[in-house]
Order: C-alpha cells, then structure tokens, then sequence
C-alpha cells in the first residue's frame, strides 16, 4: 500500500476492460432490477410519462396552429383600390411592374367591370344596378405577398405599395392574424415555462425514487464501502437506473401523445376539409423526438445524480 | 504493520473508548486481541479499517497516516484489508459466489480470473461446492466461512476480524480459527478480536489485552518509542 508494496490489481488494460465491463454490468444490472420489480417501474415511468406528456402535447398543439397560422399568412392578401381616373391600361402596367418587385409573390387584376359583376351576383341587387349611370368601382389589384415575409415585412411592403400614385388605398385585412401572432408568441413562451417546470418534476420524481432505493440498499452500500469499492463504483447502478427511468418514460410520454394525436386526426382533417385546406396533424418530427427523448434522459441521470450525491455520502460503515 | 501512536478515542457522545494507546503488530504476524465487553476492541479495529478516526495520536498503517487520509483514497487502502464481520455481512440478494466475488469485481479483474480466484477462497473455506447457494440456506458456521472468503479472495495482506466466532459452537470456532492460522501460514497478517479466552490460549499466538479504552497487556511488548 506504499510503493514499496504491490498493491493486489490487476494491469491497466485489464482494469480498463474491467471498468467499461462495470458500466455495461451497471447498465444491464439496473435495468434487470427496473424488470424484476415490474409495478413499481411502471408507476414511476408512468407518472414520468405523464409528466411529461403536458409539455410535449402542448407544443405540438403549438405546432399545429402555427401550421394553421402559416396556411392562413399564405392566403393574406393586399388589396389595392385603385384612383377612379386610373385607366384599365394603367392599371395592367401597375400589375406588371409590382409583380416584379421584391416581396410579391403574385399579383391579379380585378377590372372595375368584373367587380361589378361579382358584386351584382353576391350582393343580390341584380338588375337594380342597371340604373347606375356610371360604375362606381375601382379597378382593384390583389397583390398576393411571398411566403417568406413575416408580419414586419408585410407591413413594410403594404406601405411601400400605398405610395404608389394610382393607389387610393391599400388594405390588409389581417388585423385579427396579428392578434394570433401575438398570442402565439405568449403560448410559445408558455410551453417553455411549463416544460421548465415539468421537467423540475420529473427531477423530484426521479430524485425521489433514486432516494428509496439508495435506502433500501443500505447494507449493500455499507458492505461494497468497507471492501474498497470508490463512490463513482457505488454509484453507477443507481445512475444507470436514473438514465432508464427518463428514457422510458420519454419514450411513453412520446406513445401517449402520438396516440392522442391519432384519436384528434380524424375530426382535425374533417375540420381543415371544411375550410377546404388539405390540413393535416402535424406529430413529431424525428428531430422534436430526439429532444423529448434526449432530454427525458438526461432529467433521468440529473436527477438520480442529485439524489446520489445528497444520501450515498450519508452512508458510512459505522 | 499496524503502529498505534498514544491514539485516543473519544466517540462525539463523549465516551473516550480508547486511551492513550500504543501497539506495533509486525508484518506477517498474528495476533489476538482481547478485553471484557466495551473495553473497545472494536474501536481499534475500525480505526484501522477507517471506519472511525483518531481523536488524539497516530494510527498507522504501512506507513500511511490514517488519520489524516483523505476520504478519496479509504477505498483504495481499504482493498489491502479484509474484514471479517461477527454478523458476517452477507448480502442476502445474490448466492455465495456473487457475495464472495465482490472485492474482485471492485478491483476490476476480468471475468475469466474472478472465477476462478472466487473459487479457490471457496475452495480454502470448504464450500466450494456451495458457490450456487442463497446465503440464507446456510448455517451460521457456513455463512461466517462465505465471509471468510470474501474478505481473502483479493489476498489481502491484512486480515481483521471482530469476534468472528461470537456465534459459533466451539467445534465451529476452532474451525474458522484454523482457517486463520491457514492464511497466516502463507504470510497474512492477523489480528483477531475475541472473547473466547480458553480457545486464544490453545492456539498460543500472541495477545494484546485491552481494559477500559487502555492496553494492559501486550506479548509484542508495545511501541518502543516511549
Ligand atoms: N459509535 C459510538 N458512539 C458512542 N459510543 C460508542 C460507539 N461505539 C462504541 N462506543 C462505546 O465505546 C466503548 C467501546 O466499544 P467497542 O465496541 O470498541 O467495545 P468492544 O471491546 O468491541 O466490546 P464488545 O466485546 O462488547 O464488542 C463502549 O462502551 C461503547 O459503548
Ligand atoms: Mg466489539
């Protein structure tokens, strides 16, 4: 035990061997102990599951009317109301000279003629019409701005537009999509603050179990203490044990919630067929998946890392 | 070996469980340590295993202070040490041969070799062909011998034990006690806490004697440092 003395170990190689073959033991011993005592695996994967399964449902609720929402931005549409003096001919040299600007994706003409027509036929009047000596409309552009533009952009090129100088007025009858937007931004902050909080959850619970196992292994714990056995050797299962608990649970949380989201598609479609758009749920990408599962185990070992580190030192030989 | 430098141990309730000690147990010795109840003959063997430190004075062990170790390294001087326990200290969850493993695998030796060294201590203590057993389907002589085992199957070069025979019939104590004049044979070092005065004197090795905390007698003749 100085160095004058050949402690009992083996080589280097053997003992690196050794401690990846401790991991691996560690890994499949904890695992083994999840499978021998079934029910009380399950209730915990469960309620981490479920735990887990509020933020991960709420942001792909999020998902899906940010979807919508994105369906509806690429139907906005500016109207411009043209001056009543702009003649038709004007009016399609204005057409052709937007449709090659930056930020506009398509522009169509409505001549005053065809307004009237469309208006006669929706409004109902019909003949009553006739007796205007002069149509009273505008020749109309519907400028049709690109994908790409966010609200911002839009509005910047709803401005540039109005500055034309045979617009009369340009219309962006958006005001309520910006009012989704915003309340998009505040239920996109919600879901970070309830995975946070969540997420704190499923560290207790994690923490908690670690905690009763740490206990009811107390001889162990004291027995591999006294024949030598490091803090980083005790540990190791019970991490391991941490790392399952949040994998499995990330992974029923996801079941759960591509279940959920199979039992809404059905009506969902129904509804975006109704507004005639090929809406459909949107459910995890393998990316989202990847998170939920990554950070599921990741709250697994913290938190069973927080619990060793609080009750394993606790444990001494006495 | 072992050197006990005027160590005193006062436990946090006050009690000074030993006083003024001082020892020196060679290498390659063995030696019996006895005392009435409470006269702290477990005191003294869980300062050197570093279970509990020294209040006043030097433990020493190899040369190295164990008062004054870092709690990193226990483990490590620990594995130099096996422990035998008067309750033995198996682990019920798992049979003989994965209780008697442990050390082996704590060390980090390859499956091929934690077989078969388990084997031989089970094969020293005679339960070789118990190595499948749950502990719990074992007398008490043979759950000791598990123990026994256990803490050899690393080749210490140091072996406590504390009353290892306080539950044993005398034809079983004389058993487990050859078993320790065995391993000093082939140059264990031993020291071994017991009551059982009558057995210590017909193995005639030498006694160091504690009463109250203090050593009243010593057949190594103490420290000679004064
Ligand atoms: N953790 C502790 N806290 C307080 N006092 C203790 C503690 N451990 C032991 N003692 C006291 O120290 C004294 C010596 O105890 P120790 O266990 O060393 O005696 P012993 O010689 O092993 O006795 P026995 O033969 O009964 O095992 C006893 O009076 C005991 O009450
Ligand atoms: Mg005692």
């Amino acid at each position: 035990m100085t160095d004058r003395h050949q402690p009992p170990r083996p080589g280097l190689l053997q003992r690196l061997s050794a401690w990846l073959g401790h991991h691996a033991r560690s890994m499949v011993f904890s695992l083994g102990k999840l499978y021998r005592a079934p029910a009380s695996t399950l209730m915990t994967v469960a309620v981490i599951a479920i735990t887990l399964t509020l933020p991960a449902g709420f942001y792909l609720f999020m998902k899906n009317i940010e979807n919508i929402s994105g369906d509806l931005r690429s139907t906005t549409r500016i109207s411009l109301f043209l001056k009543l003096d702009v003649g038709e001919q004007a009016a399609a040299g204005l057409r052709d000279r937007l449709q090659r600007q930056q930020g506009v994706a398509d522009v169509r003409l409505i001549s005053r003629d065809e307004a009237l027509e469309e208006f006669r036929a929706s409004s109902g009047l019909g003949d009553s019409l006739d007796y205007l000596k002069e149509n009273p409309l505008p020749h109309t552009l519907l400028v049709e701005p690109a994908s790409e533009l966010d609200s911002p952009a839009i509005r910047q090129l709803l401005k540039r537009l109005q500055q034309q100088p045979e617009v009369d007025t340009a219309q962006l009858d958006t005001e309520w999509l910006e009012r989704l937007y915003t309340l998009l931004d505040i239920a996109r902050r919600a879901v970070i603050i309830i995975s946070l909080l969540f997420s704190f959850a499923v560290l207790l619970i994690v923490g908690n179990t670690i905690r009763l196992d740490i206990q009811s292994r107390y001889q162990e714990i004291v027995v591999t203490k006294l024949i030598g056995a490091t803090d980083a050797f005790i540990r190791r299962p019970f991490l391991y044990s941490g790392v399952w608990y949040g994998l499995f649970g990330g992974l029923l949380a996801w079941i759960i919630v591509e279940l959920s989201a199979m039992a809404i598609a059905g009506p969902y479609q129904k509804l975006g067929q109704l507004y005639r758009s090929d809406l459909s749920l949107v459910t995890f990408s393998m990316g989202d998946f990847m998170i939920l599962i990554g950070a599921s185990t990741a709250l697994g070992l913290i938190g069973s890392w927080l619990a060793v580190a609080r009750h394993l030192s606790e444990i001494e030989p006495q | 070996m072992i050197q006990f430098h005027h160590v005193t141990k006062r436990y946090p309730g006050g009690f000074e469980a030993l006083s003024n000690v001082s020892l020196h147990l060679p290498k390659g010795e063995m030696a019996f340590l006895t005392g009435h109840s409470g006269a702290g003959k477990s005191t003294l063997l869980k300062i050197v295993s570093l279970i509990e430190k020294p209040t006043r004075g030097q433990a020493i062990l190899n040369r190295i202070n164990l008062g004054t170790l870092p709690r990193k390294r226990v483990p490590y001087i620990r594995r130099h040490i096996g422990f035998i326990f008067q309750d033995h200290q198996l682990l019920f969850d798992r049979p003989v041969f994965d209780n008697v493993a442990m050390p082996l695998i704590i060390l980090g030796y390859p499956r091929n070799e934690i077989a078969r060294r388990t084997r031989a201590a089970l094969d020293k203590v005679g339960l070789l062909s118990k190595e499948k057993a749950m502990p719990i389907t074992l007398s008490g002589g043979e759950q000791q011998r598990v123990g026994i085992a256990r803490a050899v199957v690393h080749k210490p070069m140091l072996l406590l034990a504390d009353e290892p025979t306080g539950n044993l019939d005398p034809v079983l104590s004389r058993e487990i006690m050859q078993i320790f004049l065995d391993f000093h044979q082939v140059g264990v070092t031993v020291l071994v806490a017991s009551h059982d005065l009558g057995l210590i004197e017909e193995l005639g090795k030498p006694v160091i004697t504690l009463n109250q905390g203090k050593v009243i007698h010593d057949d190594f003749g103490g420290l000679d440092d004064g």
